[in-house]
């Protein structure tokens, strides 16, 4: 790959201010007009702020799955003597227990995959939708940049404590001493999970640089 | 015009690869295995063929192949509690929770952790098979590389096996757990794919089935290139 007119000190040359739009998915560039990417069949998408409507849409979905997450039990407990008693855990009352046990490291893994990570999700796709599109300096675009690739790569992450559930609620299969269900904090944890990975996929880091003036000082 | 001879047309897109993150325009260039193409602007990785990828692509899917099914029928975890001692899969499981409320979660769950890695694997050979011996893809091949892309962020090995670490430690007290073969399996997956990411360059693929001349399923949907 090498720089598109390396010889003319102007702005970046980007396929939108060629006429040109880029495929998302696999890189591959077409005449603007183009609604279809012919080598790998994407949709082909202008980096316009219009886009930024798929992005709320997952969020706010998201962020109202969220509360039942956090208001309901994430399990429930039942020991068949009722030696422990029947209990009934959210996610935060998870990891209150596991302050108790003295298992400390587990408490932050899970405090952090449940709680620290989406909150600062919601808040990062939130900012980065708002901000998309408006004037800004090159070091803030790589700043955004930075912020929507970590936003992408650590929602998954999420996932761990569905996957915690499931397995406890497997152990029952296996003769364990007590019976654990999954709670319905479980099943909208997944889901609002789901819905902010879809939300961060529908941004367009494209827009990111849209704001950059089109020519810098030194021109 | 001159921009023909310099192998891109900006009328037409041909020979020129736009960053997907940031929409910086480069002309595409031949390179060399073990070379690494970033953007000028964003400094995103555009492509980084390795010598061989394909070939070593396809090993990896079929080793996570193999590992997958071990995966579900091997036993996952042992629970020995007062004297009993009892091994499941994570086939049994998904059977004892076949008939509950619960299951669209446990179909998810499991979706996330066997079915999509499987069917990731499954596509990548699809695609990568017959370009790796140098003949022409399979017709739906575009179509299958794109869904393996779309897949990606959902399957979630690696997740799971955290969430198991941190299941046992929460069960810790109440009974002694011991990890069967197929919590191995998914262990080694995790390998697997790391391995499977530093062969992995989009680009190159998406190149090498163009270049072979697919005739996408596509091409009839939008209009016809010019001078292609
Ligand atoms: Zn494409």
């Amino acid at each position: 790959m090498s720089v598109l007119d390396p010889d003319h000190a102007g702005p970046v040359p980007t396929a939108h201010r060629a006429g040109l739009i880029g495929c998302h998915s696999c890189g591959r560039v077409w005449p603007a007009e183009h609604q279809r990417c012919n080598r790998c069949g994407a949709h082909l998408k202008p980096p316009d702020r219009r886009g930024l409507q798929a992005v709320w849409a997952w969020w706010l979905a998201g962020l109202i799955a969220y509360i039942p997450a956090n208001v309901f039990p994430m399990m429930r407990t039942q020991t068949f003597a009722g030696l422990a008693g029947n209990s009934e855990a959210t996610i935060i009352g998870g990891v209150i227990e596991l302050i108790h046990h003295g298992s400390y490291d587990i408490a932050i893994i899970v405090f952090v995959a449940s709680i620290i990570v989406p909150v600062g999700k919601f808040i990062a796709i939130a900012w980065l939708a708002t901000v998309a599109g408006r004037p800004a300096t090159i070091e803030q675009a790589h700043m955004r940049l930075k912020v929507y690739e970590v936003v992408e790569f650590i929602g998954r992450w999420s996932m761990i404590d569905v996957f915690v559930v499931a397995i406890l609620s497997a152990l029952v299969q296996l003769g364990f001493v007590a019976s654990i269900h999954p709670g319905p904090a479980a099943v909208s944890f997944a889901v609002s999970v789901a819905f902010t990975m879809l939300s961060a996929q529908s941004f367009d880091a494209r827009l990111i640089w849209r704001g950059l003036p089109l020519r810098s000082k030194s021109d | 015009m001159d921009d023909r001879e310099q192998g891109y047309d900006l009328s037409t897109g041909q020979g020129l690869i736009a960053c997907p993150r940031c929409d910086a325009l480069h002309v595409e260039e031949e390179m060399d295995p073990g070379e690494t193409a970033r953007c000028i602007r964003c400094a995103s990785v555009l492509a980084k063929p390795r010598d061989g990828a394909f070939a070593q692509l396809i090993a990896l899917s079929f080793t996570s192949m193999v590992l997958l099914v071990g995966a579900v029928f091997f036993p996952f975890l042992e629970v020995s509690t007062m004297g009993f001692g009892n091994a499941s899969s994570l086939f049994d499981v998904a059977l004892a929770f076949a008939e509950g409320v619960l299951l669209p979660l446990v179909l998810a769950v499991l979706a996330m952790i066997i079915g999509l890695p499987i069917a990731r694997a499954f596509l990548l050979v699809y695609t990568l098979a017959p370009l790796a011996q140098g003949r022409a893809p399979y017709r739906h091949a575009a179509r299958a590389f794109r869904w393996s892309e779309i897949m990606r962020p959902w399957s979630m090995a690696e997740i799971f096996v955290i969430g198991t670490a941190v299941a046992l430690v929460k069960v810790a007290g109440l009974a002694t757990v011991q990890l069967g073969p197929a919590f191995w399996a998914f262990c080694a997956l995790i390998f697997v794919n790391l391995a499977s990411r530093a062969f992995m360059c989009q680009t190159s693929i998406w190149d090498a089935i163009e270049d072979a001349g697919l005739r996408t399923e596509f091409d009839d949907a939008s209009r016809p290139e010019a001078g292609g």
